[in-house]
Formats: C-alpha cells, sequence, structure tokens
C-alpha cells in the first residue's frame, strides 16, 4: 500500500469500486454512465460541469480525470478556467446564502 | 532525436508490446491481405508541428526518385492493392505529384493525399485546389482543432487563417458537400499528452463549429492518437511528460484495437523506396521484411498476402482506446 493517500496509479482502480458490492457496483456505473453521456446537453458540457464539481469537491481523481476529458474533447483553458469559476461563485454564493440563518437568528435574539 | 535513440527509449515502457500481446494469447501480429499502398513520397513540409513523427520540415531533402515513383506506380497496379494513400512531409513539395496523380489515377483506384492544407495557401501550391479534384482525390487534410488557439500550439502562429480559407476554397470545388462525389475527411490529433476524445463526439463538435464559425462542411472527422514517435516522442520526454503518457497507453491496452490495426492491411513505403509495416516503423527504422524482401523493386502481388508484422512498443498507440490509424478509430 502506498504511503500517500492520494495515489495517481488509484485513478485506475475506480472501475473496481464495485468490489465487495457488486450490485450496488454494477448500478452505480449504469447510471454514471448515463449521467455523463451525451443527451440533451452534449459530452462536451457534461465534462464542464463535471470539471467544476471536481474542483468544489477537491476529488484529485475527478480532477485529473475531467481535465483530461475537457483537453481530448477539444475545450480551451480558458472555458475551463470559467467553469472552475462557476464553481467558486458557487460555493460563495452558498456560503452567504447561509449568512441568512445567522442573520436571522442575530435579530431574533440580540436586543 | 535518430531512431535508434527511439527505441531505446521505448524499451522503458513494461510490459512490452509483444509481451502484452502474448498474455492475451498471440505470439505477435500477422497481416491480412495487404489492401492499402502508403507512399511517404517526401519528407519535406512547409511547416515545423510539435507532435510530427515524421520531424518534416522545409530542411528535409528525403524524396521518391522518378525510378521509386515509377515501381510505386507498378504495385498501385498489383490486384490485392485497393486504396493508394499518398503522405509526407507535405505531398504537395514533391515536384512529381501531378504527374504522379494522373498515372495513378489509370489504376482506378481510390487515392487518398494527406495535406496539411497550409500549403495550398501558398500561391506556389495552390494549383492542387484544382488538381486534385481533376483527379479525383480525396483529401484527408490535417486540422488539429476547430479553433485557433489549439490549433496554432501545435503548427505554429498564423496557420489557423491560411487552413480555415484552403478548406473554404475545397467546398467552393465541392469537396465536402454531399453529392459532389469529392471526399473531404478531416483529420485530428490532440495538442499534447493525452488522447483524443471519441471520435463520434469529435466530430460532432468540429461539424457543430465549424460550420457555424467558418460555414464549412467535411465528410468525416478521423481522430488520431499521437504515437511516441519522434518530434512527440522527444516532447514527451522533454516536459517529463513520458512516463505518465507510457502509463495511459499500458492502461488503455485494447487487444481488439490491436487486432484490427492499419499494419494489417498496409504496406508502406518509403522514400528510398524500402517497405515497412507502416510509417511509424519507417521513423524508427524497423523494416518489414515480405518473404525475405525488404524493398519495394522486389515485391511481387503475391507478396501481398499474410505476413509478420514487427512491432516493437509504439504500437501501443495503434492499441489504446478506441484504436488509432489512418483512418481514425478501429475498435
Amino acid at each position: 500500500m502506498s504511503e500517500n493517500y492520494y495515489s495517481k496509479d488509484d485513478l485506475m482502480d475506480f472501475p473496481n469500486i464495485g468490489e465487495y458490492a457488486s450490485d450496488q457496483g454494477k448500478k452505480f456505473f449504469e447510471y454514471y454512465e448515463s449521467a455523463t453521456s451525451a443527451g440533451e446537453l452534449s459530452e462536451r458540457e457534461k465534462a464542464l460541469i463535471a470539471l467544476a464539481v471536481a474542483t468544489t469537491q477537491h476529488c484529485p481523481y475527478c480532477i485529473d480525470a475531467y481535465t483530461d476529458k475537457c483537453l481530448s474533447i477539444g475545450v480551451t483553458s480558458g472555458e475551463m478556467m470559467e467553469a472552475v469559476h462557476v464553481g467558486a461563485s458557487m460555493l460563495a454564493g452558498v456560503t452567504l446564502a447561509h449568512s441568512t440563518q445567522m442573520r436571522k437568528i442575530i435579530k431574533k435574539k440580540e436586543m | 532525436m535518430n531512431a535508434i535513440c527511439q527505441k531505446e527509449k521505448l524499451l522503458d515502457i513494461t510490459p512490452s508490446f509483444k509481451e502484452s500481446l502474448n498474455e492475451n494469447g498471440m505470439d505477435g501480429l500477422t497481416s491480412e491481405r495487404l489492401e492499402i499502398l502508403q507512399l511517404n513520397i517526401t519528407k519535406k513540409c512547409n511547416l515545423n508541428c510539435k507532435h510530427c513523427h515524421v520531424q518534416s520540415s522545409t530542411r528535409r531533402d528525403e524524396q521518391m526518385s522518378d525510378a521509386v515513383l515509377e515501381k510505386c506506380l507498378e504495385a498501385a497496379f498489383f490486384d490485392p492493392i485497393h486504396v493508394i494513400d499518398i503522405t509526407g512531409g507535405a505531398p504537395e513539395m514533391h515536384p512529381r505529384l501531378e504527374w504522379f496523380l494522373t498515372e495513378l489515377g489509370k489504376t482506378g483506384k481510390r487515392l487518398i493525399v494527406r495535406s496539411n492544407l497550409v500549403i495550398m495557401a501558398e500561391s506556389l501550391y495552390a494549383p492542387f485546389l484544382d488538381i486534385y479534384p481533376e483527379n479525383g482525390v480525396e483529401l484527408a487534410v490535417s486540422l488539429p482543432y476547430f479553433n485557433r488557439e489549439k490549433y496554432e500550439k501545435q503548427r505554429g502562429d498564423k496557420n489557423f487563417e491560411k487552413a480555415i480559407g484552403v478548406l473554404k476554397e475545397l467546398n467552393l470545388r465541392g469537396y465536402g458537400k454531399p453529392g459532389s462525389g469529392l471526399i473531404l475527411d478531416l483529420v485530428h490529433n490532440p495538442a499534447g499528452a493525452f488522447f483524443a476524445a471519441d471520435q463520434k463526439t469529435l466530430e460532432h463538435e468540429y461539424r457543430k463549429n465549424l460550420l457555424k464559425s467558418h460555414d464549412i462542411v467535411f465528410n468525416e472527422l478521423f481522430s488520431i492518437s499521437n504515437m511516441p514517435v519522434g518530434r512527440f516522442l522527444s516532447y514527451l520526454i522533454d516536459t517529463d511528460n513520458f512516463a505518465g503518457y507510457a502509463r495511459d497507453l499500458l492502461n488503455a491496452f485494447n487487444l481488439s484495437a490491436a487486432q484490427n490495426a492499419m499494419c494489417k492491411f498496409t504496406l508502406n513505403v518509403g522514400p528510398n523506396g524500402s517497405i515497412y509495416n507502416c510509417d511509424f516503423n519507417q521513423m524508427l527504422e524497423i523494416p518489414a521484411v515480405v518473404n525475405g524482401k525488404r524493398d519495394i523493386f522486389d515485391i511481387v502481388p503475391e507478396d501481398l498476402e499474410k505476413q509478420d508484422i514487427a512491432i516493437h512498443n509504439h504500437c501501443y498507440g495503434c492499441a489504446a482506446g478506441s484504436g488509432s490509424s489512418c483512418q481514425g478509430a478501429t475498435a
């Protein structure tokens, strides 16, 4: 076993995540394939969404996989960075939106 | 980087391609009937692309002599040959190309020329815009990307507009238009140390963007992986990407793609008449041995049957994922 929690080679283990629970694993991969393949949205658009999610969720495997995928489809570096900013601004917005609860409590309890 | 050094570096990829075939119960690769005669008529090129496995440039001067061209013409008439595939370098820079195309037209066989497009933006070579349709030539033209940024990273500054301009000229002559009989296929290859996306996905993106931005149409898109050969191998080494690319090739090994590789159907001829199983082997100086023969001058129609194929570890490039060949994906 690697001394590091994250190893680049572990990305190659992704197809094996169904180990020990093969039914659920099989269903997950069917869902994953269906959700990430071209539909109403193109494969390109879905790759950019996945890249934004990967960066907000700090998943090094997904960032690796979806940066490669975006490159291979011909997505420009500017387009990828814009997608990351969508994720970043969403996280900022989500954080600030939750100040509502804080402000409501302040207003209720403070004299 | 010379061929000996390239072959030495490729030995770093383990297990070897042969060992991977062995693990899948195959001793090696054997050809089917050789139907494609692929001719590297010149290594001279007006471009100096970063990924070029031929390492072509204006400084290269190797080209087929009249004697080699005439022998290739004779071989083009051999019964098993169905397709004549002319490549380079930039084929247009061979001074005898127009004559050669006219003569090859007499074979009645499918005739493909691989062009970088940009060359036909030069006035000296612009006549090929008309010479090609007059000879019923199918064009397989390099367009690594449909946007300027990515295209010029690989092909150099100010070349995107020229390529687009030439595509428009070809469309005006009927190339790529339904019912014209003039085939215009585009060739994509990645601008970096990663693989191309699924060919159909890329074709959709190319078709949509070229039509919308430039009103350009084409027939098919062929997606070709970069082989770890020539300048692309140097690039991988210089940018510390070799080990990662090799790992990706190994992980993407697809037996079905290996079994359908273009070498199964192709006889490649170098500028001096030497024969190879593919043009990557040519650049690595790994000769084909066809019934003990190594030169197009010795080949007879009976030689174009099942033959052992010479392999090395660059062959992983054609066997990765959906496969890669001069005609795009293979699996």
